[in-house]
Parts: C-alpha cells; sequence; structure tokens
C-alpha cells in the first residue's frame, strides 16, 4: 500500500536553508546538504529544496545544493524557485534532483508544465500552488486566490481551477501551500486541500501551517493529502520526522517506518 | 582497493535519473562509468538502463547514440544488465505509453507495458511495499514487504509469470521486480530508495561478481526449500 509521504522543506537563499514567516523575517539554519542527509537518515520520504531567491534576485548555487545531496542522500529530491524553461529543468534534473516545481513561472507561461511534461514526464512535473483566502459572502463557496512571487503579487487566477488547470497541462503533482496559514504553526488548510485534491488525480503535497502531528494526520482524513511538506518545525527539532510518522501509523495511516540509525 | 571495484556502465542517453543512479551505484561500492555511446562499454561489468518519462522518445534516444545494438548484444551474451524504472518497461516488446499508444521496444523480453489499473492516483509517485513472488538474491537480507520509491504510470505485463520476482499493489497488483537469467528489472528507483535501495544495489553487485546464471541458480535452490544466498568470497572470475 502507497504510504503517505512526510516531506521536509528546505527554503534556501544562497545557498544557505531560512526560514522565516510568510516568506519575510529569513533567518540562516545551516547548510542544505547537510540538513537533508540528517532528514534522509530520520527517515524523510522525500525532501524540497524551495530556492527563495530565485525569482527575484536570479539563479545562484542551488545546482551545486542539488548536486551534493544527491551525492549523499539516496531519497527523491524536488526543486522549487526560479525554473522557467526546459533548459534549466534539465540542468537542475541533471545535477540529481528528481522533480522540479513550477509556480511564477507556471502562472507567467502555463504553457511550460506541457512543454516540460512532454520532454521529461509528468511525474517530473510539480505545480506550486500558493492560495490565500479570499472574503466569502454569506452562503457562498469559500474561494482561494492564487499569488506569486512568494506572496507578494496577486493574480487573477481562482486556486481549484489553476489546480485542475495545471494537471491538464502536464501536472504530474500539487504542492499546495496555504499563504495565510505559511509559518503561523496553526495547523493547514484542510478546506483548500480537500477542494484541490477531490477535484484531481494527481498526489497532492499539503503545505503551510503544520504545528504538530495531529496536523499531518488532519491533511490526509481531512484534506486527503498524499503527502505532508513542513520546515520550521522539522528545522527546530519540535517534533521529528519520526515521532511524526509514528502518530500517523497510530492513526492508521500507512507510512514508511525507519530503524532510528545512531540516535 | 579500487582493483575490486566492479565497473557499472549507466547508459547516458538523456535520462534525467542517470547521475542518481551512478552516484547511488559509487556509493554502494562500485565504479560508475557514464556509457553515452558503444565504446563506453568495453570494460564494464555490468550495464544498467536508466529512465524516467516516456518509452518513444527513450527508444529514438538510444538508436541515434548507437546504444540499440550494443545493449541487444550484450544482453544476447548473457552478460548482467539491470533496468530502472523506464528501463525495465523498454526491455519488453511494446509500450501503450505513447501518442500512437502502441510504441515498440526492445523486445528482450516478452510481454508489453500497460497503463496501471484502477489505480486511485495517477502518477503511482511515492513509497510502496514490494511484495515477494518468490525468494531471489536481490532481495536478499531486505524484508518482504519493504518501501521502495516509486514514479511511474505505466508497468510491464509479462508474457512468462516465471520471471516475475515481486509485485506491488497501487489500484492492483503489478510487476514491481523481474529476474530472467542475467537480466534484472525493477518499476521501483533503488537509487532513490535509502537504505532499502542500497542494500538492493549491493545485492545486484554481488550477483554480478558472481558470475553468469547466479541468480538462476540460486531461483532454482529456493524451490528446494530456503537455501540462502552466499556472495562470492572473491573475484575470481
Amino acid at each position: 500500500m502507497l504510504a503517505r509521504r512526510v516531506i521536509p522543506c528546505l527554503d534556501v537563499a544562497n545557498g544557505r536553508v531560512v526560514k522565516g514567516t510568510k516568506f519575510v523575517d529569513l533567518t540562516d539554519e545551516g547548510d542544505p546538504a547537510e540538513l537533508a542527509e540528517r532528514y534522509a537518515r530520520e527517515g524523510a520520504d522525500e525532501i524540497v529544496f524551495l530556492d527563495i531567491t530565485a525569482a527575484h534576485e536570479g539563479r545562484g548555487t542551488i545546482l551545486d545544493v542539488v548536486r551534493r545531496t544527491a551525492g549523499r542522500a539516496f531519497v527523491p529530491l524536488t526543486v522549487g524557485g526560479g525554473v522557467r524553461t526546459v533548459t534549466e529543468m534539465r540542468d537542475v534534473l541533471r545535477a540529481g534532483a528528481d522533480k522540479v516545481s513550477f509556480n511564477t513561472a507556471a502562472v507567467a507561461d502555463p504553457d511550460l508544465l506541457t512543454r516540460c511534461a512532454r520532454k521529461f514526464g509528468s511525474q517530473a512535473v510539480v505545480c506550486a500552488v500558493d492560495a490565500r483566502r479570499l472574503p466569502a459572502a454569506d452562503g457562498a463557496p469559500q474561494t482561494w486566490e492564487v499569488v506569486t512571487h512568494g506572496g507578494r503579487r496577486q493574480t487573477e487566477l481562482e486556486a481549484v481551477a489553476w489546480a485542475v488547470r495545471a494537471v491538464e497541462l502536464g501536472a504530474g503533482e500539487l504542492l499546495v501551500t496555504s499563504m495565510d496559514r505559511d509559518g503561523t504553526r496553526s495547523g493547514f488548510d484542510t478546506e483548500l486541500l480537500h477542494a484541490i485534491s477531490s477535484r484531481v488525480r494527481v498526489p497532492v503535497i499539503a503545505s503551510g501551517g503544520a504545528a504538530g502531528p495531529d496536523d499531518f494526520v488532519a491533511a490526509v482524513r481531512e484534506g486527503g493529502a498524499d503527502a505532508i511538506l513542513a520546515a520550521s518545525i522539522f528545522h527546530r527539532r519540535m517534533h521529528s520526522i519520526a515521532s511524526v510518522k509514528a502518530a500517523m501509523a497510530e492513526a492508521g495511516l500507512p507510512v514508511r517506518m525507519v530503524e532510528e540509525a545512531g540516535s | 582497493m579500487s582493483g575490486s571495484r566492479l565497473r557499472v556502465a549507466v547508459l547516458d542517453y538523456g535520462a534525467a535519473n542517470m547521475v542518481s543512479i551512478s552516484q547511488a551505484f559509487v556509493s554502494a561500492g562500485a565504479d560508475a562509468i557514464v556509457a553515452a555511446g558503444p565504446a563506453d562499454l568495453a570494460g564494464a561489468d555490468a550495464l544498467v538502463v536508466p529512465g524516467v518519462g516516456a518509452a518513444a522518445p527513450a527508444m529514438v534516444h538510444l538508436r541515434e547514440q548507437g546504444l540499440l545494438e550494443p545493449l541487444r548484444d550484450w544482453v544476447g551474451a548473457g552478460r548482467p544488465c539491470l533496468g530502472i524504472c523506464l528501463g525495465l518497461q523498454l526491455l519488453f516488446d511494446a509500450s501503450d505509453e505513447g501518442d500512437g499508444g502502441d510504441s515498440p521496444t526492445l523486445g528482450l523480453l516478452a510481454g508489453r507495458t500497460v497503463a496501471l489499473q484502477e489505480a486511485p492516483t495517477l502518477p503511482h509517485i511515492g513509497w510502496n511495499s514490494v511484495e515477494a513472488v518468490k525468494a531471489h538474491p536481490l532481495f536478499d537480507g531486505i524484508a518482504d514487504g519493504s518501501y521502495f520509491y516509486f514514479v511511474h504510470t505505466f508497468a510491464p505485463v509479462p508474457t512468462d509469470e516465471g520471471i516475475v520476482v515481486a509485485r506491488t499493489t497501487h489500484g492492483r497488483p503489478f510487476v514491481s521486480a523481474v529476474a530472467s537469467g542475467s537480466l534484472y528489472g525493477l518499476q521501483f528507483h533503488p537509487e532513490k530508495s535509502a537504505d532499502a535501495g542500497q542494500r538492493l544495489l549491493r545485492n545486484f553487485l554481488g550477483l554480478v561478481a558472481a558470475g553468469p546464471g547466479a541468480g538462476a541458480a540460486v531461483a532454482a535452490d529456493e524451490k528446494g526449500g530456503g537455501t540462502t544466498f552466499a556472495p562470492p568470497a572473491s573475484e575470481a572470475i
């Protein structure tokens, strides 16, 4: 049976792991390759590198980070941020990544998802949907808008419709981040997750708001997520990957448990 | 020390996971050769066919780089070969994947590659348990039902059930590992499957070192009652 994945996300700026609330107030939290290896040892099912400098400051050291990580952590690697062309995606994959996640670039150029899927397969193409709640009138269904550039720009896109379209265009996976919850440790927006996961057949990765193991269970149970991504609760050692997985297993969810090596 | 390391040639025909596979083999104790052309196969002890993505363009690339015939000759001579993911699917006769829904592939194993049936999510992405159909030295020291990492939408249906080593279930069960003589295939990615994947790659290297027929002989013994696979004591071959 397919296990529900637990994915630590490393926000990388200029080759270092950083974390802030809602993409601001960034603090340095270490070397990406070193952290990734530690997480892989502790049972991370995948590692996501989000190059948060790339969208507005140009590409830098992420290829080197991927290369160094791929040589020591034998788990899937996803890179998001700043990839705008098939050629750039090829470079990231050739450095050792398995998937590339598109957000701003896909909104600006939706056909990019199709071109990359045709070249590398849908399984390598992740569409990141950064969504923010829109005020709902009484009785009207809740909707979300898509934001880009790390939440700094609004778009005309409605998040659920955009997610469905992204899959039609070639995305093989969706990374759904609630910008209302990101960095707040107030739990995932399970309503958003469910609105999207119930409309697509591809796996949905929940992101934004993880506080504790119960949130991971809720993302799967209530949100229909296949995988759960979190950053600060792991980086700051508030919870270990093993303890989160133990809670998920306790709740009856299939997870890949690993023997704790040397801890 | 370095003289005893096996040389694994990983076919470089544009497949994205070529680098990861090479790195994983180095970590498992082999030397990895990036083989972009026929000449690069000289001196290799084993051949690995990587692959992610669609069958038809992969066949085009293999042909353009002049790797198609050397690959067929290699397998025809009974030399050790491992296909991973799309690399496994390419070993069979044809694939349903592609614009016309029928892409001819290598034809080294009888059967065709079809889409996963009744899958709750597609692509099938993530860690899933690999269930042994029969004991095989590839899985020596790996608990039955261990998780390996999958990323695919299609899987092969072998004509000969006898080559099936393991199955995995996503919707309906599908074939996740095959072995036929010195030809091995895995639908999952050992290079991305952490410790279980590293162990499997070391097991493969053990089979390569043991020489032709190692896998078949042990598999036959297993029917008699659980002979444990012993890795070769030396690199005499």
